[in-house]
């Protein structure tokens, strides 16, 4: 699947929150790359770290969270080492964000028309007449008349108001958008209508995308890859038809399991016994040992790396050595 | 379709009563606001109970020659009746930490009814209600209480009580109906609610519980309102002159000309003890407020 | 349109809380302090200006309550608010005149000043987090602001005015001169208003710092100010336009809400000070049983302050487009 230079490159990744009980890990180690043009999908229960993941990697993270090692480069430079300054000229341009709600991710304030000049003129694009034309330019890509470029983001409606947040992660065609759950907030025929409109202009636009969503069923038929992420690690990460097809981690196992299929025969529902640990006090060993069915000795006290099988990365010791 | 994954704890109980009041406690215990707040409390309040036995003389024994400069048989000097300053100071503590406390209690009691039945009611009575509490908060207090205390033809404690009590409720109970609506719908109002519990018994066990330290923190707010408040009508003289209060020390002292005459410690002392009062007060409530909102406490430098 | 509605509603209730309040209080105290100032008039005053103060209070021992509560309406309505007792025989009108370019000099002013610069700092205390500056800032400004108004007066009275000589020992004015417009009597004006003013900058400010920064500190945490940072935005830009326009609306609203407080203060402030304005008026009328005055006074005052509540909302309105839209 990676046949040129990924354009992203997260290697051993830690994050941490100040905490009064002492530091706590959102983040372990975390390693992984996306090819330009891919659309890789990050899955996983609440509070396993996925959000903080992802904010990480825009470097968007506020205390009491900071990353405490390892390194994210994104087209070769190293972004953990930039300060906010040197940031400054690679954000927008190079990457964008989109947060899972617009009502949140809008200055209240402000237009709509204003938020993207303000973006423009940030990176030094000060003609206004060439603000006006790409502001149109990039509302139409996203299906939204340009005269709502001067309308309050209240009054705009759920929908638009996403396909607006886009367009503004848009404005300067970057190569990688990063995508926090942008559809959680709307209901189930504007989700896929909007995952749609996201497929297409990926395939116009050419941009990697990395989709952070607790809603397996949703990115199971858009992303390219898979990443399954449980307290605070990635567990499985492959290609998406295989992993659902053939999902080799207890955990993915037991994530796909809990959904019912509509066709076939009635299957029982299996769910995932027990809950997430508490990342301050995480298990020994592997982290879902105490939740896995298929656990065995070493389990609780090795603590697995990501093994290779089939193509797919497994943090699990049933696949150590190549078992 | 679109399945989500969820685990048991999205479905979040409220805490049981107990340990809401020991989270609380640890809380407190770890801010310094709060401490050195309470610190100072728990001086004044000894001071009050002891008065008898720390104060050097008795308060309204008018032996001594008048407006002395402070000297070590008088701390603080005597006033223009010939009584020791000191001792005043310690005995005015009584009245003014009751006046505070009762005080806040009642605007507390009163904040808290309206502002909850407000929430609970709905429709309109919460307009009615509403209307009737931002009434009360705009208009200006001092000149109310000037006013309301002017027609009395007695200056008491008790009018005094009342005419703080009128003034100072409004400002709690805003707060405390906004909570109450957040409140009201969560899942476990629902539960009780369909368990068929009355009204009544839903506000009292299940609500006012859960808004424990917004109850706790407005009490201080209005301790520390009518710690002011006092001060202000018994300065202006619409207090009982003759009682022993540091707002009443105050009107005193400016009648006898106190700064001009060069006896600047009959001001200055009780003015430094209602602040120190006030101050008390004002942190603990302060405190309660960064506890509420971790965000707001201070953050170490990386 | 139904917010504007609702707020036309608010202002409407409490001034007639503060008429009704104005006519009920003398009524309901013991001993009917109404009837007994009418008493002390008698003695001394034409029949006229008995007929007067009969109006003002809407007291006409003959006409039933509802007969002189509308009387007393319709008098107020045509400003007609009886006859002062301190100042006689002015009427209340005039006399509340002279006490009123004082106060909305003193206080206006100082009120404005405390609230621009305290919510500046505030802001700025709130982007700027950690360090000393932090954590000491709130406590610092806890106490201050629970230390009374007219206390810190008195305190600044005695080190400026007393021992330094720096300022004059109260007053508005020097009281040997006549008032004027000349440069130099602006110039007393000025010296007499400066350490009032402080004193009112100094308690007050502490509110807005802490208000603004308790707001400013919930805003930073929003997604729309991560979103800024992601786009690539200057940190002044961020701080100014989306951050602070979004925190000053909650303060701009609490700043009306709380003009009653402040007001008190500043009142308590120009009473220290011997200040002529509203405030050490409202004290005169008081000490001299002038019902009448003090009734203006009070009626002035709650008006003042609704005014000042719906210049704040304009500016809120005019700030945030949400509240320009139907609720």
């Amino acid at each position: 699947m990676i046949a040129t230079r990924p354009i992203l490159e997260v290697k051993d990744l830690v994050v941490e929150y100040a905490s009064d009980r002492g530091p706590v890990r959102a983040v372990d180690r975390v390693s992984l790359e996306v090819a330009p043009g891919e659309f890789l999908g990050i899955v996983g229960e609440s509070g396993c770290g996925k959000s903080t993941l992802l904010f990480a990697i825009a470097r968007l993270l506020s205390p009491p969270a900071s990353i405490v090692s390892g390194e994210v480069r994104f087209q070769g430079t190293d972004m953990v080492t930039l300060d906010d300054d040197e940031l400054r000229h690679v954000r927008w341009r190079h990457y964008s964000v989109v947060m899972q709600s617009a009502m949140n991710a809008l200055n209240p304030v402000l237009t709509v028309g204003d938020q993207l000049r303000d973006a423009m003129e940030a990176h030094d694009e000060t003609n206004r007449q060439r603000i006006r034309e790409r502001s149109d330019e990039v509302m139409r890509l996203v299906g939204i008349d340009p005269i709502h470029l001067r309308s309050y983001p209240h009054q705009l409606s759920g929908g638009m108001r996403q396909r607006a947040m886009i367009a503004m992660a848009l404005v300067f065609t970057p190569e990688l958008v990063i995508m926090d759950e942008p559809t959680s907030a709307l209901d189930v025929v504007a989700q896929r209508s909007l995952m749609l409109q996201i497929k297409e202009l990926q395939r116009k636009i050419g941009f990697a995308a990395i989709f952070v969503t607790h809603d397996m069923s949703l990115v199971s038929h858009f992303s390219d890859r898979l990443a399954i992420m449980y307290a605070g690690q990635v567990m499985e990460l492959g290609d998406t038809k295989q992993l659902f097809a053939d999902p080799k981690h207890p955990y993915s196992v037991g994530l796909l399991g809990s959904f019912p299929s509509i066709h076939g025969p009635k299957l029982p529902l299996r769910g995932i016994p027990g809950s997430p640990p508490e990342l301050a006090h995480p298990p020994s060993g592997c982290r879902f040992h105490p939740r896995c069915p298929r656990r065995f000795a070493p389990c609780a006290t090795t603590e697995p790396d990501l093994y290779a099988k089939d193509g797919a990365l497994v943090r699990c010791l049933l696949y150590a050595d190549g078992a | 379709m679109a399945v989500q994954v969820l685990t048991n704890q999205e479905v979040a109980a409220p805490e049981a009563r107990e340990s809401v009041l020991r989270n609380l406690a640890h809380a407190v215990a770890r801010n310094r606001k709060a401490l050195a707040g309470i610190a100072l409390l728990t001086f004044f309040v000894l001071v009050a109970i002891l008065a008898p036995l720390i104060s050097p003389y008795d308060p309204n024994k008018l032996a001594f020659q008048q407006m002395l400069q402070p000297s070590p048989q008088h701390l603080l000097g005597t006033t223009g009746a010939g009584q020791d300053i000191f001792s005043q100071l310690i005995w005015s503590t009584r009245e003014t930490l009751v006046l505070a406390i009762v005080a806040g209690v009642m605007a507390t009691v009163i904040s808290v009814i309206v502002g909850v039945t407000a929430a609970y009611l709905g429709g309109a009575w919460d307009h009615a209600l509403n209307l009737f509490t931002d009434v009360f908060l705009v208009i200006p207090t001092l000149p109310l209480m000037i006013v309301i205390s002017a027609y009395a033809q007695n200056h008491g404690l008790g009018v005094l009580i009342g005419v703080i009590v009128v003034t100072g409720w409004s400002y709690g109970a805003r707060q405390l109906r906004s909570q109450a609506l957040a409140l009201r719908n969560r899942e476990f109002l629902e539960a009780a609610r369909v368990r068929g519990e009355r009204p009544s018994y839903i506000i009292v066990f299940e609500v006012l519980p859960n808004m424990t330290s917004l109850i706790v923190a407005i009490f201080l707010g209005a301790a520390l309102y009518s710690v002011l408040a006092a001060a202000v009508l018994q300065y202006i003289g619409l207090g009982d002159s003759s009682d022993l209060s540091w707002g009443n020390m105050l009107y005193w002292a400016q009648h006898n000309g106190a700064l001009l005459a060069g006896s600047p410690w009959w001001v200055l002392a009780p003015g430094l003890c209602i602040a120190a009062l006030g101050g008390a007060f004002a942190l603990v409530n302060y405190a309660f407020d960064e506890i509420g909102n971790p965000a707001l406490r201070p953050v170490k430098r990386s | 349109m139904r917010y504007a509605l609702r707020r036309l509603e608010f202002f409407a209730v409490t001034l007639w809380a503060a008429l009704t309040l104005n006519f009920i209080l003398p009524r309901l105290m013991p001993g009917n302090p109404a009837e007994a100032m009418l008493v002390r008039f008698r003695g001394r005053v034409s029949l006229q200006a008995v007929e007067q103060m009969e109006a003002a209070f809407g007291l006409h021992p003959h006409t039933s309550i509802f007969q002189q509560y509308f009387e007393y309406l319709s008098n107020t309505a045509h400003g007609d608010l009886g006859t002062s007792l301190s100042f006689f025989p002015t009427p209340v009108g005039k006399v509340i005149m002279l006490a009123l370019p004082w106060t909305v000099g003193l206080v206006g002013t100082a009120t404005v000043i405390a609230f621009l610069l305290g919510t500046l700092i505030g802001m700025l205390a709130a982007w700027r987090r950690g360090g000393i500056f932090d954590a000491l800032l709130p406590p610092t400004f806890i106490v201050v602001s629970a230390i009374p108004y007219f206390w810190i007066g008195l305190l600044l009275l005695l080190v400026f005015s007393f021992v330094l000589q720096w300022f004059p020992l109260g007053f508005g004015y020097d009281l040997t001169d006549q008032i004027n417009l000349s440069w130099s009597f602006v110039g007393e004006v000025f010296a007499h208003g400066f350490l009032p003013a402080l004193t009112i900058v100094v308690t007050s400010i502490g509110g807005w710092i802490l208000t603004m920064r308790n707001t400013m500190i919930t805003t930073l945490a929003e997604d729309y100010v991560k979103m800024a940072r992601a786009k690539g935005l200057s940190p002044v830009r961020i701080m100014l336009n989306y951050a602070g326009r979004n925190a000053i609306l909650p303060n701009l609203t609490g700043f009306a809400m709380s003009l009653g407080f402040v007001i008190s203060g500043a009142i308590a402030v120009e009473i220290v000070f011997n200040y002529p304005g509203l405030g050490f008026m409202l004290l005169t009328a008081v000490n001299n049983e002038d019902f009448a005055l003090m009734q203006g006074l009070f009626l002035l005052i709650t008006v003042a302050v609704l005014v000042a509540i719906l210049v704040a909302d304009v500016v809120t309105a005019v700030l945030d487009p949400r509240t320009r839209e139907s609720s």
